[in-house]
């Protein structure tokens, strides 16, 4: 039975229609598994070969990886949640509970956003630190440090901006704590908070606000420079090998 | 008028051949392969399969925790009713935590300002690029600024009865001088012995971080008054 499917997978991938959809044969030789990276736009920012040393667990505890699924699964999940929302007040809250009692799978929905929202802003911490303590800032991967620190503020702005869209007590007052201390920038503190808020409380203007850079002008950067920043992984020469490495402990 | 000079442009022959570096003979060097990088495996399949495991992996995960633990919701925000305390997200109760201690401007503006600015500096500084240890040469020396320096932080915090930041930072300060006085040169504090100044500096940073936030999180109540997280005040 395996063999057989087996067989079958070796034929499809011989067919013209495969190859016409994968530009290759199939991804036996190292020439055809090169194609296969570099002749494929959502690969072609990968090494077509890595170091056997960062591939290694330890190497970065796929801390970068693990904070990219993440976002990929906060962006399908939070699709799927649009379709169920309304930024307005408040409807935002009425839509929370439909969630939670009308909506198929709605609380599912909702609670694989909520958790991937905390575990991505905790593992983009983890990866920095990670990445510090292995000396990965070091030349010539410094402006790949300093994407990495503007794309931490993304995820931040990413999760806090969301925090306040369910639009209950929990969602106002916190950013209304956060909110107020924007105020105490010098001179201009006031004014930011007006332009961030809307207004001068939180309110509807605050939440479309929110809503509005939640799913379009964050979600757009983070994609942007995530693109930058793995595209400079590769361009600086890869992951960070310290020569500590090379005795195979540590 | 609008061609005063001429442009003179054509299609130069284009390279025949890939160029190959075959030795590479820099000053005062004798030609030799310099071949640091290690074996070398192919992406497709050895690192994708990999990536693919561990995106599955994330994913089961993922969903047990969701069926298992529900996102809150709480009454519809009323601005008329303020909770006690008034909480911000988890990753910002470390700052919350913080305004217990300085002005809004202090904690809320410049020291976020200034770990920020920090952080994007890193990679600039270029002092002691080779990580070599802090307690290397002038050794002596260099413990006295790093006590006077931890000493007069301390009084600092002291003042403003910072002492979630002074915990944190007396167990580092503890370390650094243990690891000053040890002989050791195997196990943890062996390591610890090789340590530079800028691994010490952001442990510090971390440690302290991780304190405030979890002490924000769990141990801070009405009018951020100390609470046991089992729900038993403090008095």
């Amino acid at each position: 039975m395996a063999t057989t499917f087996h067989a079958a997978l070796e034929n499809l991938r011989t067919t013209r229609v495969w190859k016409s959809i994968f530009r290759r044969g199939p991804a036996i030789t190292n020439r055809t598994r090169s194609v296969a990276v570099f002749g494929n736009l959502f690969l072609h920012w990968l090494p077509v070969k890595v170091r056997e040393k960062s591939l290694r667990v330890r190497a970065a505890y796929y801390l970068g990886s693990l904070s990219f699924l993440l976002f990929l699964l906060l962006v399908i999940t939070g699709v799927l949640l649009m379709f169920y929302y309304h930024p307005a007040a408040p409807n935002a809250y009425r839509d929370m509970k439909d969630l939670r009692f009308v909506v198929s799978n709605g609380v599912f929905l909702r609670n694989m956003h909520r958790i991937a929202a905390h575990l991505m802003v905790l593992l983009v911490f983890c990866h920095m630190f990670h990445v510090f303590y292995r000396g990965g800032y070091k030349p010539p991967h410094e402006f790949n440090w300093v994407i990495g620190v503007v794309l931490l503020l993304i995820t931040l702005f990413l999760s806090y901006t969301g925090y306040l869209l369910p639009w209950d007590q929990l969602a106002f007052w916190a950013v209304t704590v956060g909110t107020n201390i924007v105020s105490a920038m010098p001179v201009i503190g006031s004014k930011v908070r007006f332009v961030a808020l809307g207004g001068n409380i939180v309110g509807e203007n605050a939440l479309l606000r929110f809503y509005v850079l939640h799913v379009v002008i964050l979600p757009l950067l983070a994609f942007l420079l995530i693109g930058v920043h793995f595209w400079r992984v590769q361009k600086d020469g890869g992951l960070t090998v310290r020569s500590k490495d090379d005795d195979g402990k540590n | 008028m609008m061609e005063k000079t001429k442009i003179e442009s054509g299609f130069s022959s284009d390279a025949k051949k890939e160029p190959r570096r075959i030795v590479f003979i820099t000053r005062n060097t004798s030609a030799k392969v310099k071949d640091d990088r290690g074996p070398e495996l192919m992406t497709y399949p050895h690192l994708l399969v990999r990536e693919a495991i561990v995106f599955e992996v994330l994913i089961i995960a993922m969903v047990v925790l969701a069926l298992f633990w529900d996102a809150p919701l709480e009454q519809l925000a009323n601005p008329l009713l303020t909770p006690n305390p008034a909480k911000a997200p988890w990753y910002f109760l470390g700052l919350q935590e913080l305004l217990h201690y300085f002005p809004p401007f202090v904690a809320g503006i410049l020291i976020p300002t200034l770990v920020l600015v920090a952080l994007i500096m890193i990679p600039y500084f270029h002092v002691n690029v080779e990580g070599k240890p802090l307690w290397g040469e002038k050794a002596s020396k260099r413990l006295a600024v790093v006590a006077a320096v931890t000493l007069g932080l301390l009084i600092l915090l002291a003042v403003v009865d910072a002492w979630t930041i002074i915990l944190p930072t007396v167990f580092v300060a503890a370390l650094l001088v243990a690891s000053y006085f040890s002989k050791a040169t195997s196990g943890w504090m062996g390591s610890l012995r090789l340590k530079p100044l800028s691994w010490w500096v952001m442990t510090w940073f971390i440690a302290t971080a991780l304190c405030l936030t979890v002490v924000g999180t769990f141990f801070r109540g009405p009018g951020w008054s100390w609470v046991w997280p089992w729900g038993t005040h403090a008095v």
